[in-house]
């Protein structure tokens, strides 16, 4: 069945004697069978792929670019199912191959490095054996020495140094980064044509995350192997690949030269997406930082969750650096002194994670809180709202001593000073409606009778551009971005004067985290808010923050205004910090 | 192949009609609000198999309520000329050993399984979820003290521990004393399960929005952590009741259950012993009995862990 498929086609796409290329895809329909019936992830998806090219496909969650991706290792999960279209690799229609064929393109032919390097390696099993495993089924080395070898030579190919030694080890003694290095190794293994990368470093800290694609991109070129990548981050796909596909809703809207898409978005999507970016949107500050966006800033007070203009975080920005300046004049609405956390941990002493830290915040104003996956960020926020006890140190909220206060001015205090969390999931009880959540802590501080406690509700719904009737419903009914409106109209029921944001738009698709955004800078301008923002990413930083101060192993190692970090950090780390974030180095023509 | 025969990458733009924008992050909120327990009712309800385990349910309980409905013979009515003799005349299932009509002890001893069940569960689950409960959300000492004295009730099988404590106190032998002997030593598993569950629960962001609101910790164990770790609890005890209805029927065998002048199925069986080979039946009927009312509930815990449980559901 192939052969005839493949010898029709290898007539089909060399008319005139052009290059076939490695992957074509044409008219890819996938379906999914669900209790609702079927649902079509992806519609009609063509793509062209080049031998020795890198093309990045580019989405939001759910537009079908992972499923895209699975569809052509024929690895897709449950009730999936190609219903339509072609996928020929070298003229070769696999679309169809049967389980054995598709056994024998998968490693040999098609390599594939999966997203999450923590749970795709087995635990129970040592590095060398896994590695080992996938040499042997793509049969490229028989032989226990030459299986050996090989694997040796894979991992110390993926950077791994000492990798004999390596080989016996165990995934959990290995880091994030280098779990991703051997998921790669493995990919590699057997010099397959092509290489399928889904988000390959999403789950990783930027600086981590750099080295990782920088060496993924020598790799791939040293041994020509073609590289289709999966990313949600378009500053990340335009640096890494020369072709770009942007999918939305299951379409391809946009492909095409990275970088003249970039430039010259034509789709409104896409031009949605680059306005919004956030890597992006500060690499664009700087060359428009006197542009006439400033003036179109008070325009877009509209409702976020209705508006179908492009969210410029540009004009965001340029709001919010005019009006903090006026509130520098007041005394700081918090003081962090020396601030050190230690933990205890059983059998290997103590752990350091706070140590000594010293900012303040003044009010009205943003400082945000900087750093890679245990740099001790988010302790830090714990401790200011007092979840967390500090081992020593001072923390002054309003000028009162967080460590002196009697259990009912804590309570008091607790009013005053709100948190948003990270996961819009969990952040959340799942079987209490929406109104009983916001009107939580109006119970609670025994704020006002019913009847004002839903008027409270409800004009808090207004403030965060949700509708009313979401009163009754259960937060499973809602999208992450949503959830998160949510929590931030519970952390403003009590009208604080400061709210903590851990890391509260970094789990949202880049335009729902736009409209966050924006609506925190809104709402910090209109309920003169103070807000400690704690994130690891600094793209994100450049539109939010008056202050940043950059931690690294518990220390602050830089803190400056927003302006001076990025446009002179002084700290090696906080270039590197810089230099990682994906798409920085673009030239744009803006 | 030289790359120059490649045709340029062109500029694909999708019509935009084609690709119509939707809002972005637009309330999609229609029909009824639901959360885990309407969509776990939504779920169970489209099974042929919960609606089985609930008519016999159901069943069972009127049967145990009322058992003058479904049959007019006195159960200890008993005539030693009528011993071991089949069906008919007036008989449904005929008589046993004793001359006594087994379809009617078969359905005066129904109250008697099922308020063991009833009582075992009762205590099971009180004392399994306010251990666990304690244990599992305020930890250190409490959660030390709570689990080692769960362990020590869980190494002594419930069943042994029932038995020795029912030949101690064989003079107090009633539904009550039984119900005591078995449900005092089955908590711990229910214990065990509530507190791991809310040990993954309480570390949840929605239970520190909650402490930063200031709202008290008892009233978080209440609001937002028990609600959200009691369906495994509910699993549990489904088949924990099951579980009690054969203990029962175990003890009374042995000999250690109720007295025999109570009525119950497991008594029954236990008499039975002697004509097994004879007349079989005096022994399977009351043992038909036990199973289908165990299999009930039984199916029953297994169609709502299913509906509680969405992995499972997803599997399916």
């Amino acid at each position: 069945m192939t052969s005839t498929v493949n010898g029709t086609d290898v007539k089909h796409s060399t008319p005139d004697g052009e290059e076939r290329p490695l992957l074509e895809i044409k008219d890819l329909k996938v379906d999914f069978t669900t209790q609702e019936g079927k649902v079509t992830a992806v519609d009609g998806v063509n793509i062209t792929l080049y031998r020795g090219q890198s093309l990045a496909i580019v989405g939001e969650s759910g537009s079908g670019k992972s499923t895209t991706a699975h569809a052509i290792i024929n690895l897709l999960p449950g009730s999936g199912r190609i219903a339509g279209g072609q996928i020929l690799l070298d003229g070769q229609d696999i679309s169809k191959a049967s389980k054995k064929e598709m056994e024998s393109i998968r490693g040999r032919k098609i390599g594939f490095v999966p997203q999450d390097p923590m749970s795709n390696l087995n635990p129970v099993w040592s590095i060398g054996f896994q590695v080992e495993e996938a040499i042997r089924a793509n049969g490229i080395a028989t032989g226990r020495k030459e299986v050996r070898a090989r694997a040796i030579e894979v991992l110390k190919q993926a950077g791994l140094q000492d990798a004999d030694r390596r080989l016996k080890q165990f995934p959990h003694q290995f880091s994030g980064g280098m779990r991703q290095r051997v998921l790669i190794g493995m990919g590699l293994s057997a010099d397959p044509q092509l290489l399928i990368a889904d988000e390959p470093t999403s789950a990783l800290d930027v600086t981590v995350q750099r080295v990782i694609l920088d060496h993924l991109e020598s790799l791939t070129r040293e041994l020509g192997t073609t590289l289709l990548f999966i990313t949600h981050d378009l500053g990340l796909a335009a640096e890494r690949a020369e072709q770009l596909v942007v999918m939305y809703k299951g379409k391809v809207v946009e492909s095409g030269p990275s970088l003249e898409i970039l430039q010259n978005p034509q789709h409104p999507y896409t031009q949605r997406l680059v306005a919004a970016a956030p890597s992006l949107a500060s690499r664009r500050i700087q060359a428009t930082s006197h542009g006439e966006e400033a003036a179109g800033a008070h325009e877009l007070g509209t409702e976020p969750a209705t508006t179908t203009d492009t969210i410029d975080l540009i004009a965001t920005a340029e709001a919010r650096a005019e009006a903090h300046e006026a509130a520098m004049a007041q005394p700081p609405a918090i003081v962090i002194e020396d601030l050190t956390k230690v933990f205890k941990i059983r059998g290997s002493g103590d752990f350091t994670a706070v140590d000594k830290v010293s900012f303040e915040i003044p009010k009205g104003t943003t400082t945000a809180l900087v750093g890679e996956s245990g740099s001790g960020k988010s302790t830090v926020a714990k401790m200011l709202l007092k979840l967390e006890d500090a081992t020593s140190g001072k923390i002054l909220v309003g000028g009162k001593d967080l460590a002196s206060l009697t259990g009912k001015e804590l309570f008091d205090l607790r009013s005053r000073m709100q948190p948003v969390f990270q996961d819009p999931y969990g952040s959340l009880n799942p079987l209490r409606n929406i109104g009983n959540t916001i009107s939580e802590p109006l119970v609670t501080h025994s704020v006002g009778d019913r009847a004002s406690r839903r008027a409270r509700v409800f004009e808090l719904l207004d403030q965060v551009s949700l509708p009313r009737t979401l009163v009754g419903r259960y937060p499973n009914e809602l999208s992450g971005g949503q959830r998160q409106r949510i929590a931030i109209a519970r952390a403003l029921a009590l009208k604080p004067e400061i709210v903590v944001l851990d890391e509260a738009v970094s789990a949202l698709d880049v335009l729902v985290q736009a409209q966050i955004l924006r609506l925190l800078a809104d709402l910090q301008a209109e309920l003169d808010l103070t807000y400690l923002f704690i994130t690891h990413d600094l793209a994100v930083v450049r539109v939010i923050a008056d202050h940043v101060c950059v931690m690294q192993k518990g220390r602050i190692v830089e803190a400056a205004t927003t302006d001076e970090v990025f446009e002179n950090p002084r700290e090696q780390y906080t270039k590197d910090l810089l230099a990682a974030i994906p798409g920085a180095n673009l030239q744009l023509g803006a | 192949m030289p790359s120059n025969t490649r045709p340029a990458q062109a500029h694909f733009v999708a019509p935009i009609d084609e690709t119509p924008l939707v809002a972005i992050d637009s309330v999609k909120a229609e029909g009824k609000p639901t959360n885990l327990w309407t969509d776990a009712w939504r779920d169970v309800r489209k099974r042929p198999m919960f609606w089985i385990s609930s008519a016999l349910i159901v069943l069972i309980v009127v049967v145990a309520l009322f058992p003058t409905l479904f049959t007019s013979v006195d159960p200890r009515f008993c005539q030693l000329s009528l011993s071991n003799q089949g069906p008919g005349d007036g008989s449904v299932l005929g008589y046993n050993r004793q001359g006594c009509d087994i379809y009617s002890r078969i359905i005066h001893g129904t109250s008697t399984s099922l308020s063991v069940g009833l009582i075992v569960t009762f205590l099971v689950a009180s004392l399994g979820i306010f251990f666990g409960a304690l244990a599992g959300f305020y930890g250190g000492w409490v959660d030390a003290v709570l689990s080692r004295l769960g362990d020590i009730f869980f190494s002594i099988p419930y069943i042994l521990a029932a038995v020795v404590i029912m030949s101690v106190l064989s003079q107090y032998a009633s539904v009550w004393t039984i119900s005591l002997a078995i449900g005092i030593f089955a908590w711990p598993a229910t214990a065990r399960v509530l507190r791991a569950e809310i040990l993954r629960v309480k570390n949840s962001d929605f239970v520190m929005a909650a402490t930063a609101v200031g709202v008290t910790r008892l009233r978080i164990l209440i609001r937002h952590v028990l609600p959200n770790s009691i369906a495994p609890v509910i699993v549990i005890t489904t088949i924990s009741l099951a579980s009690a209805i054969v203990a029962e029927a175990t003890l009374s065998f042995l000999g250690v259950g109720l007295p025999s002048s109570t009525m119950s199925w497991g008594n029954d069986i236990s008499q039975a012993q002697v004509d097994l080979r004879t007349n079989p039946q005096t022994l399977i009927l009351p043992s038909i009995a036990l199973s289908v009312t165990v299999l009930s509930f039984i199916m029953l815990g297994e169609v709502v862990r299913d509906a509680l449980d969405p992995k499972a559901r997803a599997q399916r």
